[in-house]
Order: C-alpha cells, then structure tokens, then sequence
C-alpha cells in the first residue's frame, strides 16, 4: 500500500522520468543497425548475381546448354554437367525423400520415449552438421569400393565411381535434414488432431495418414527441396566419389548407365572452368553458374507453389 | 476440396516426370550426335573404334590429356572418353588401383607408387608428353628483378628465410629497400615439388610464410597487384598473362635466359624446366584397342599443335621419335628414382 503511493508520489513529483526522446533515439539506433545488417547481405547478394550476370550473359546460349565441353571456351558447353546434376537430384530425391520422411514419421510419431529414440535423434542433430566431405569419404568407401559389384557375382551394383554412387552419397548427405524438416512440420500438427483421431476409433498409422501428415507436407516439401538444393550445389563430396573434369558424354537414362563409372556434374564442370589461366573460361563459368541459379530458383519455385497447392487443400 | 488436392498430387508427379523427361531428353540429343559423328568418322577413318578410356592424374598435364581427349573423341565418337584432374599422387592411387588406365604426372613416378602398381599387376609405361617452363614472374612495373639467379632465389625461398628475408635488397645489394611480397602453388602441388627440389635442394623444403594458392589464378592476381610481388608457377599462366605480368630471366650458371618455347626445347632454361608425363597400363595398351588408339595419338608428332596451344613446349621430332621406339618396345618401367 504504501509503495504505491511512494510510486504515485514519484510519478507526480516527476521523479520517474520517462526520457520518451532517448528511448525513442535507442529504437532509432538499433533499427538503423538492423538495417544496414540487412542491407549489406542484400549488397553483397547484389554484386555477386551482378558480377556473374554482367560476366555470363554474353556467352549464355541454346548452344552452351547443349553442346559438350571443350577446351576451346568459344565451342564449350554444359550439357553433360547440365544432366548429370538433373540425374544426380532424381536418384538423390528418390532415395532421400522416401527414407527421410519415414525415418522422420517414424521417430516422431510411432517410437517410443526412450534410450534407443534419443540416442537416434542426437546422431541425426550431430549428422545434420558434418562437413560434406566426409560424407564424400564414406560414399567413396561404401558405395564405390564395398559395393562396386553384388557379392559373390561379377556383375555391377553401384559401378564404382559412378553418378549412382555419388546420388546415393548427396541422398545420405541430406537425410538428416530432410529428417529434421520432417519431425518439425509434424510436431507443429496440434496434438487435438491426434487425440480426435483416435478418439474415432481410427489406429494411429490412420492417424498419421489421413490428417497429420496432409497437415505437414508443405514443412516436408520445403524441408526436401532445401535439401535437395544443398545436393545440387555439392562439389566436394561428388569429386571425392569421382567426378571428372572432361567428360564429352552425357549420362544414359538407364540402370547400366547410371552405373558407368564416368559422370560430372555442374559445380564440378564451374569449378574446372574458374581455375583455368584463360578469361574466356571465366565468362562461360559464369554462364554456368546462370543455369545451375535457374535451375535452383526453378526447383525453389516449385516448392513454394506445391506448398501453397497443399496448404489450400488441407 | 479434392479435386484440389487431386491437382497437387499430379503437379508433383509432373515435376517428377518433367525431370525425367529432361533427363530422358539428354540421351536422345547425345544418342543423335553420336550417330551423325559416327557416320562421318566412319567415311574418313574406315574404322571404328568403341570402348572407355578413362584418364586421371595431375592438374597440370591436365590441359594436354583434354585437348587429346577432345580431338581423340571428335575422330572417334564411339569411344567414351573422360578426364579428371586428382593430381599426380591421386591419380596414381587410381591408376594402380585398376580404375584408371592413364595418368598424367607433373613428376616421375615415385618408388612406392610403383610398387603399389607392381603388387596390383600394373605394368607401368612412362611417356614423357611435353615440357614445362616453371616462371618466375613480377610485376610489370618491377624494373630491378631482369635476372636471378639460382642462389638468390634459393635465398628468397629457403626455409631459413622465413621471417627474416623480407626486403628485395636483402637478396641483392642492388635491389631497392621494398617489401618483398611473395606468391606460390600450395604444398599439394607437383609444381611446388620440383620447385622446392630445384631451387632448395630438398623436395618440399620451403619458407612456408607466403601467399599460396593451388589456383594459380588467385596467384596472378596477386603479382598483377603488388609492384614488389614475386610468384612462380606454371608457363602456361605466365603465356596467358604475359600482359599483366613479367618473367624474371634466370641464370642457373650459363647466364641469363628467359621462360620461352625455343630455350626450353634448346635446353637452355635450365635447371627450371620439367617433364611432364602421361603413364598408361602396358596389358590395357595391348589388349584395349581404345587405349592403345588414345596412347598412339597422343604420341604422334602431327598432333604436336594441341600441345603447343596449351601453352606447354610440344617435345622436338627427335624425342618423339624415341618415345615412339620406346612403346613399340613396350618398356616398362622397373625402377623409380
């Protein structure tokens, strides 16, 4: 009782002094740092997609797309990087997306709370952080070395260093992300849904499939295609499995084709362009870089677009 | 409701598919082009060959193999050909390991590598394929370093000079009081090898408190912008920007001579000039018409042109001749130095 008056008193008495001007100045200040910390990512943004248009354009044609790489920069092209990395993302989404959504379902809604669930998920966090390259080197061992031919006969499994090696590689590189996209749009499913769920009689994988996981796909689908655009910007991992520089030949659509111990990719196909002695490399570099830019926006686009879909659907 | 939902689900399989048929697309365009080529190699060539040759090795030869390898696709198009660039050490482990069957080498192969050749069953063949002219360059605007010599670069790049050689008149009395700025190839390098080789005596012995790139670019860049930068690295980056850099005339004790076609092959850009080596697997060359093509065409003195616009020195007639001797004697290579 009698602080509230003493707080009146300090009110009326002008001792609590508002300073509205200074406090207003220190908003001021700190949204004007705000800013400039936005802004300088949009400058350097700016000048990198300037830089590689100015550079790129020029040189950016049909043509380029779809003619093999030379060594003379005014005949080379992109088309075996161009679908290599096409092929790359498909044998790494249809390996990734399937698996990592189950394991994520699985650990979020089916396992039980215990040792073994949180043993699991701390390994899929520390995954999610290790550098690509390592993967590269567990692909190189596992996929190209251990199971380059299927046991026992001579016939290949994975070819060696071959494109489906290096997609089975990016899948496990970003399986913990897909995993952790998983378990974060399905946790944010309100609980009630469950609960009414089974209330009505229905089992829990009834459950999950008809009104849970509607609710997460569009988490999922932004989850997977960021994923998926990490993949397709890789160059360490796909160069320790084998990726090589020249290769005048794109890759067959078939399983022996997939297993041809012989592929690139578009970051490789850039980075052997950068780091030539001649400027015109450089430009048709930044042509490349071009497309490998359209082609994320492509993919980001799509997901953007099935997320809106689904949203308005469920 | 569901109609929309319907919709969702077939644009993703669409997408699918889209990328399928991208993809799909990719084989008609290369099966196509591959057909017309065949028909015009088969007119002019009679013959047709097909089969893989895969090529790994240093990144310095790695110009050569693919100038070879595009010329050697574009007569045989059936023949799959494909170059990477691992490095020379690289290279061998693959060349050894069977999954190669050539490898550039900025350096002759070394003892143990060999061995793990031998102990697979690899007998190795060793063809010398051109010649590199390590440049030492400044800045155009350098107007004191015309010649070094052999000593003063040592002085400049031995180990003991580290953080204590950091004036270009510590090296030479004559040179003005500037900093000494330094550029070079990283620790990975075959060029550093034979640099630190030549210059220090001892192979990977160096100062270690420079500027180093494995992209020489990142090195150009830097002796293009520093009036007191030194650097070295291959010929072919200095025969590309001989505008934006200089070449230092070196005496290695017959005096100066500077970095150019005709004192490399006269042997009088000494002791910086090297070898550089393709190595191919004799069993592959005997029983892989592919390789043995490839082999042959990268050995014939009328393809001596893909070298040279490479900007490495083309061997002369004579050593090309002795080479060819060499791989019709099938001389495998028994011992390393």
């Amino acid at each position: 009782m009698s602080s509230q008056t003493d707080k009146a008193a300090q009110l009326d008495s002008g001792n609590f002094k508002p300073e509205l001007e200074k406090r207003y100045k220190i908003d001021q200040i700190f949204k004007t740092i705000s800013w400039i910390a936005t802004f300088s990512g949009l400058v350097v943004l700016a000048i990198l997609l300037i830089g590689v248009l100015v550079d790129g354009i020029p040189s950016l044609s049909l043509e380029f797309l779809t003619s093999p790489p030379s060594r003379r920069a005014a005949q080379a092209g992109f088309w075996p990087a161009f679908v290599g990395s096409i092929c790359l993302l498909l044998i790494t989404a249809s390996v990734a997306f399937p698996i990592g959504v189950g394991s994520g379902i699985f650990l979020q809604e089916f396992a039980q709370n215990n040792k073994f669930a949180r043993i699991v998920e701390i390994n899929i966090s520390n995954l999610a952080a290790v550098p690509s390259i390592i993967y590269g080197l567990l692909g190189l061992f596992v996929f190209a070395r251990l199971l380059e031919n299927i046991p026992g006969t001579g016939l290949p499994l994975t070819g060696g260093r071959s494109i489906l090696s290096a997609g089975l590689t990016l899948a496990l590189l970003i399986l913990p992300v897909i995993i952790v996209a998983t378990r974060e749009a399905l946790k944010a499913v309100p609980d009630s849904i469950r609960l009414a769920g089974m209330a009505l009689g229905s089992t829990r994988w009834q459950t999950v499939r008809t009104h849970v996981l509607p609710q997460a796909i569009p988490g999922i689908m932004t989850g997977t295609i960021l994923g998926l655009s990490r993949a397709i910007g890789e160059t360490a991992p796909i160069i320790v499995v084998g990726a090589a520089a020249f290769v005048p030949f794109a890759p067959d659509i078939s399983i022996s084709g997939f297993q041809e111990p012989a592929f690139t990719a578009m970051p490789i196909q850039i980075y052997s362009w950068i780091s030539r002695p001649q400027e015109e490399f450089h430009s048709i570099a930044a042509s490349g870089i071009i497309i490998l830019m359209l082609v994320l926006f492509t993919m980001n686009a799509t997901a953007v677009f099935l997320r809106n879909r689904f949203q308005r659907s469920s | 409701m569901i109609s929309t939902k319907k919709l969702a689900y077939s644009l993703s399989l669409v997408a699918l598919l889209g990328g399928l048929v991208a993809c799909g697309g990719g084989t008609d365009t290369a099966d196509t082009s591959t057909e017309d080529g065949t028909d015009t190699a088969a007119a002019d060539a009679g013959a047709e060959l097909s089969g893989t040759v895969t090529i790994d090795g240093s990144s310095t030869v790695f110009p050569i193999s693919e100038a070879m390898a595009e010329e050697f696709q574009a007569a045989n198009p059936d023949v799959r050909i494909t170059v990477g660039a691992s490095g020379t050490g690289g290279g061998f482990e693959k060349f050894c390991g069977g999954e190669t069957q050539v490898s550039g080498a900025s350096r002759p192969i070394k003892a143990e590598e060999l061995a793990n050749c031998t102990e697979a069953g690899i007998e190795v063949i060793e063809v010398p394929v051109a010649t590199d002219a390590l440049s030492v360059v400044v800045n155009p605007e350098n107007d004191w370093a015309v010649c070094m010599t052999i000593d003063e670069l040592n002085t400049i790049w031995s180990p003991e000079s580290e953080g204590t050689i950091d004036n270009w008149n510590q090296v030479n009395p004559d040179f003005p009081d500037a900093p000494l700025v330094l550029y070079g190839p990283g620790t990975d390098s075959g060029t550093f090898d034979y640099f630190t080789e030549t210059v220090n005596g001892e192979e990977g012995d160096s100062r270690a408190d420079y500027t180093a790139s494995e992209d020489d670019n990142v090195l150009v860049q830097g002796v293009e912008g520093d009036v007191n930068a030194l650097g070295y690295f291959g010929y072919a980056y200095y025969f590309e920007n001989q505008d934006r850099m200089k070449a230092v005339e070196i005496d290695g004790g017959n005096g100066c001579v500077a970095p150019s076609e005709e004192t490399v092959l006269a042997g009088e850009y000494a002791p910086l000039s090297r070898p550089l080596f393709m190595y191919y697997s004799k069993a592959a060359y005997d029983e892989d018409p592919a390789v043995k093509a490839f082999i042959d065409f990268v050995v014939d003195p009328a393809n001596k042109d893909f070298v040279a616009a490479t900007g490495y020195v083309p061997r002369s007639d004579e050593q090309y001749a002795e080479t060819k001797a060499k791989i019709e004697a099938g001389e495998v290579k028994e011992s390393a130095e």
